[in-house]
């Protein structure tokens, strides 16, 4: 049982690329076409053991002040070994239109939920996904809540969200961070 | 005994049985669809969403302190644990920038602890008291919800709320505790290990609840890992895995946490990870919590003199810091009652967070529903989703 530092389980999972994020929290690139084959090494090598999936989300990447600015939806996976009890945060950047990435439901079932939930709110497909439906909004809502260009419905099955006359109130303005 | 009664040796054919989302026993909001075969469950699918609030969207409207109040619901059952995870989550983001530096007081770090135990202990005792109600035995949750009148009426002292307290604050907690607090918490704690006792020799230990928990719906400990299973479900399966220990946070590294993992307490008919085992891991977890809360309140230093720090000690002043927070992103995971309780808080150097993800137990506790359900008996159904303790809020967010 020994755990690894970053830069060690960086070495062992090319060809993802090692980042750091703005506040200094190391994270790997890693390419959608790789990523179910890097998942499998990364769980099943015995010097790393990533056997749980400890949380899977992703964020738009729209009105966040990257240099380059970017409009991809970031899906990202922390990894964690309990036999080893280190971590890993993996990300991967799905292109805003067509925004699809490989399911990972096969390596960790844990997936199957996040995923659906990722789907839902983001709007990410999971190719090969066994059940990749809303889970949380109804199956028939339209657009993804957790983007940043989401516009709120004035109605849902000819159900009004507002009264007559009524305005949905301006959505906060994001400064430029100083 | 399923093979033999199946569909395909009798000709019959499946009924779908819809449980919930409007049912006693599935604990709020969540509809089960069920499929039977006879008294055999066929194929179980949860439905979720009845109880959607887009907390996560709400995230990314709200300033970084206003979002307190809505961790509370969340989980309104351990309010005082989800309002931890999120404020040690924007602390941790503040600490990643030398000059957003925030330290939280001791005193504030013991009242965490100590409200945070006690909200462990009320939130164990709804779970396990209503698993004996699922599976009939009203008394014992009604000793429960008794017992847990009392860690309210200590919370409703310290910030006026029984529910959802929105207590805990980014850098410290609302309120100090009074000066009777201490002695009124250990008076509180001496009579609810006598009725802890008298809930044992109910409940616990009676035959007839032990035989219909004992070898149902068995995790193993690999499922339990690859499913994503999270705090007390995942130490039944056996797995010795507590973030207070293990990744401690606040002042837990200091107290020693006791972790106690599932054994096959259930006897004979018992398997590591089964619904009883579920249950022991729980109630033993209360009893640690007791002790914890004790080692807390050794550790509470004197309430600072009001004139040397006008907040008294107990909160640290974030209101700067919070404006102009540094930008990127953090995760920050704390040990809820239902388990690991996750915040991923990704910030834009702006007064309001860019994003806010929270994961918690209870959403992946249902992943796994549909594979466990599957060949068991219809009344056993209620067992697992009692085990398994899941709060809607928590997972539809």
């Amino acid at each position: 049982m020994t755990a690894l530092d970053f830069a060690a389980i960086a070495e062992r999972a090319k060809p993802a690329e090692a980042r750091t994020s703005d506040n200094g929290q190391p994270w790997l690139l890693v390419p959608a076409t790789e990523l179910v084959r890097l998942c499998i090494l990364l769980r099943d090598d015995p010097a790393l053991r990533f056997d749980a999936l400890a949380d899977l989300t992703g964020w738009d990447l729209l009105k966040y002040p990257a240099t380059p600015p970017s409009s991809d939806i970031a899906v990202v996976y922390y990894l964690h070994s309990l036999t080893h009890r280190h971590h890993l945060t993996l990300k991967v950047l799905a292109p805003r239109e067509a925004c699809a990435v490989p399911s990972v439901s096969g390596v960790w079932p844990a997936a199957v939920y996040f995923e659906r939930e990722v789907f839902d709110l983001l709007g990410v497909r999971f190719d090969g996904h066994p059940s990749l439906k809303r889970i949380m909004c109804p199956d028939d809502w339209l657009g993804h809540a957790l983007r940043k260009d989401y516009v709120y419905p004035a109605a849902y099955n000819g159900i009004a969200h507002l009264r007559e006359g009524q305005k949905f109130e301006a959505a906060p303005v994001r400064g430029a961070p100083a | 005994m399923s093979s033999d009664l199946a569909i395909e040796t009798l000709g019959g054919e499946r009924m779908r049985l819809n449980m919930g989302p409007h049912h006693p026993a599935t604990h709020g909001v969540l509809r089960l669809i069920v499929d039977t075969d006879g008294e055999v469950v066929a194929n179980c699918t949860p439905d979720h969403g009845y109880l959607h609030r887009a907390i996560e969207k709400i995230g990314e409207c709200v300033e970084w302190p206003m979002f307190v109040p809505y961790t509370d619901r969340v989980d309104y059952v351990c309010a005082m644990n989800a309002n931890l995870a999120y404020c040690l989550a924007v602390e941790r983001l503040l600490c990643t920038d030398a000059a957003t530096k925030v330290e939280v007081p001791l005193r504030a770090e013991c009242i965490r602890v100590i409200v945070a135990e006690l909200n462990r202990i009320s939130s164990h005792l709804v779970a396990v008291g209503a698993m004996a109600m699922d599976l009939g035995a009203y008394t014992p949750f009604l000793h429960g919800i008794a017992q847990r009148e009392g860690v309210n009426d200590i919370f409703e002292k310290l910030c006026g709320q029984r529910l959802t307290y929105n207590y805990i604050t980014i850098g410290g907690v609302a309120f100090d505790l009074h000066k009777d607090a201490a002695a009124e918490i250990e008076a509180f704690l001496a009579q609810f290990e006598k009725e802890m006792r008298r809930f044992n020799q109910l409940i616990t230990g009676n035959t007839i609840f032990r035989d219909r928990c004992a070898g149902v719906a068995v995790v193993s400990a690999a499922e339990a890992v690859a499913y994503g299973l999270v705090g007390p479900n995942l130490r039944g399966s056996g797995v010795d895995w507590d973030l207070r220990r293990d990744e401690p946070y606040g002042l837990y590294g200091k107290l020693g946490v006791r972790v106690p993992v599932g054994q096959a307490f259930a006897g004979t008919h018992g398997m590591i990870g089964d619904c009883y085992d579920r249950y022991i891991v729980r109630l033993l977890e209360i009893n640690e919590s007791v002790r914890l809360v004790r080692e807390a309140l050794k550790l509470l230093p004197p309430p600072a003199e009001k004139e040397a720090d006008p907040v008294g000690g107990f909160q640290a002043d974030v209101t700067k810091q919070l404006r102009k927070p540094p930008k990127g992103e953090i995760r920050v995971r704390t040990e809820a009652p239902r388990g690991e309780m996750g915040y991923v808080i990704v910030s834009d150097g702006t007064k309001i967070p860019y994003r806010v993800r929270c994961r918690t137990g209870s959403f992946t506790a249902c992943g796994i529903f549909n594979k466990l359900m599957k060949g068991i008996f219809l009344g056993d159904v209620v067992t697992v989703i009692g085990s398994f303790d899941i709060v809607v809020p928590e997972i539809d967010r």
